[in-house]
């Protein structure tokens, strides 16, 4: 073997033993599961004595007709729906605030970023008896305006505007930070033309600032779609997805299917569902990062 | 400066800013008044209430809050520990070795970004009762060992250290473990610090994954543990829940009031890519 040979197999079984320790923690834990979970959605739960066998698309058959799966699916939807513009908007009004000439913005910025660091679980336990009938905050404030008293969380109308004011709350200073440091890589200079060609605030705003911080608003956006798909913690400690599924999401779904039914098949085709989510905001977020956003 | 708003306007945007931050912090602020206030001042405004520690002084009477921050800080340290060995060693052969198979391999890393270990937790469940681990510390942070958002942050951090560096450490005769330590390591020490605080703080508030996992006071970090605590029969008691929530999370808080300049740019830095 030429010395140029044995180099290169040396660094291929360098760079594989480098791999390998991480590679096979991710595969047992991420591949494997991916593909186990595939495989296990067109089964059937094994109970008793009973096996595990093989049901065709028994699972998503049987999802097709469960309305709460539906409805899961499409409070999913009104989460995100509800989460997402609000605190991408919020986030975007904090960092030009903090980024601009406001006195105080260490204590803005600190009082903005507070809840990120904070767990969602004690997050939630606050804002849980915020909204608890009688005593909450919400009740009180309310009732001080002679508005009858109100069940927020016990209510199927108003219980998931509530979790979605809890994630807004817990998101924005979040995406705040993106978004400040996309501005603060911006280079003077343009506000500096755009001055002497005397274009007003807005119009700066508009037409320079808001399409250069659009890959920022984009990877913001694909992080704010994949959380509300991946963070149920709130829903544990707040509603447990009542009143009657009102607001249950698609991961708590899962999450009840697999553990308090103990119905590993059908929550098996429940995941595959939000793989497929996932796996679309992945590819939608490739095909427009390819597109270069910024510059129309 | 240039562009800025009118007189009246700045006054207004201050006061629509500091509106805002009395907004965002006022959730706090409230939790703060319930947790030192005796309970019948939880929901009513006095300010001669007295001060107390009796809800705090209950909490920790009440669950064994000291087993679950021992159970935290050792699950954070663990996971934090795991991930920064595994991901260095991958991250330099992802940025510095030709080896065959590298770009689908670090394409399969990458699927993690995405796929994230809550979302398979059925069958990352069953994985872990296969292997007869769980209820265990090990169970709640083997998924999150080999983190691909800590992979590809030092590999591209490891990329734009010039080669010219290791070569002249490799004249010396520095071997290749060597280089990665004296070389990448150290030039790579801020990303480091951004990837660390990231790491505690997600670990330190992850509830899913270890809520399904553990069952025991053993091996229940400090989130489980608070929501055991605080869906059991304290359920009415809102000034003891306050407090405890407060004592759990005030370790973070305290560090995040003192590194806040830290934090605000680690998490910058790893939003960056």
């Amino acid at each position: 073997m030429s010395a140029d040979g044995s180099r290169r197999f040396a660094a291929n079984v360098h760079g594989w033993l480098l791999v390998l320790p991480a590679a096979a923690l991710l595969v047992l834990f991420t591949h494997y599961p991916t593909v186990a979970t595939f495989l296990r959605s067109f089964f059937s739960t094994a109970k008793g004595a009973r096996g595990s066998a093989f049901v065709g698309v028994d699972n998503y058959r049987q999802m097709i007709d469960d309305p709460i799966f539906w409805q899961v699916l499409s409070n999913n939807a009104y989460f995100a729906l509800g989460t997402i513009p609000v605190s991408i908007g919020l986030a975007l009004l904090m960092a030009i605030w903090v980024n601009g000439r406001i006195a105080g913005k260490g204590w803005l910025r600190l009082a903005y970023f507070t809840p990120t660091v904070l767990p969602m679980i004690a997050v939630a336990n606050i804002w849980l008896f915020f909204y608890t009938p009688q005593y909450g905050l919400f009740e009180q404030v309310l009732s001080a305006f002679g508005v009858p008293a109100h069940n927020f969380l016990g209510s199927k109308d108003t219980v998931l505007t509530c979790l979605i004011i809890v994630a807004i709350w817990k998101e924005a200073g979040f995406f705040m930070i993106f978004y400040l440091a996309a501005l603060q890589q911006m280079s003077p200079n343009l506000a500096e033309a755009a001055a002497i060609e005397g274009a007003s605030r807005w119009h700066f705003f508009r037409r320079v600032t808001f399409p250069l911080l659009m890959p920022t608003t984009l990877f913001v956006l694909v992080n704010a779609i994949i959380n509300s798909f991946r963070l149920v913690d709130h829903v544990v400690v707040m509603t447990r997805g009542g009143p009657d599924n009102a607001s249950s999401l698609l991961l708590y779904y899962i999450y009840e299917v697999g553990f308090r039914y103990w119905d590993s098949a059908y929550a098996a085709a429940l995941t595959m569902v939000l793989l497929a989510l996932l796996a679309l905001f992945a590819v939608g977020q490739f095909l427009f990062m390819d597109r270069k956003v910024h510059y129309r | 400066m240039v562009l800025q708003p009118s007189k009246p306007g700045l006054a207004l945007e201050t006061a629509g800013a500091w509106l805002l931050a009395a907004l965002w912090i006022l959730p706090l602020a409230y939790a703060f008044w319930t947790a030192f206030h005796p309970a019948e001042y939880a929901t009513r405004f006095d300010l001669f209430a007295p001060l107390t520690l009796q809800n705090f002084r209950n909490a920790w009477e009440a669950a064994p809050f000291s087993r679950y921050f021992f159970n935290t800080i050792v699950l954070v340290a663990m996971i934090l520990g795991a991930q920064l060995v595994l991901c260095t060693l991958a991250a330099y052969a992802f940025a510095r070795y030709a080896f065959r198979g590298r770009d689908v391999m670090f394409v399969l890393v990458l699927v993690q970004l995405m796929i994230m270990p809550e979302v398979l937790l059925v069958e990352n469940y069953r994985t872990m009762s296969v292997l007869g681990i769980l209820d265990s510390l090990p169970a709640i942070g083997l998924p999150y060992m080999a983190s691909a958002f800590g992979i590809f942050l030092l590999r591209q951090t490891f990329k734009t250290i010039p080669a010219e560096l290791e070569d002249a450490a490799r004249v010396e005769g520095a071997s290749a473990l060597q280089i990665l330590l004296k070389v990448y390591v150290p030039l790579a020490r801020p990303v480091y610090l951004a990837f660390a605080l990231v790491s505690v703080s997600f670990h330190w508030n992850n509830f899913l994954w270890p809520l399904v996992v553990t069952n025991s006071v053993h091996s229940r970090p400090l989130t489980v543990g608070l929501q055991v605590f605080s869906s059991g029969d304290q359920g009415i008691d809102w000034s003891i829940i306050t407090a405890a929530t407060i004592m759990t999370t005030a370790p973070l808080l305290i560090a995040f009031l003192l590194f806040q300049r830290w934090f605000v740019q680690s998490f910058m830095r790893a939003g960056i890519r």
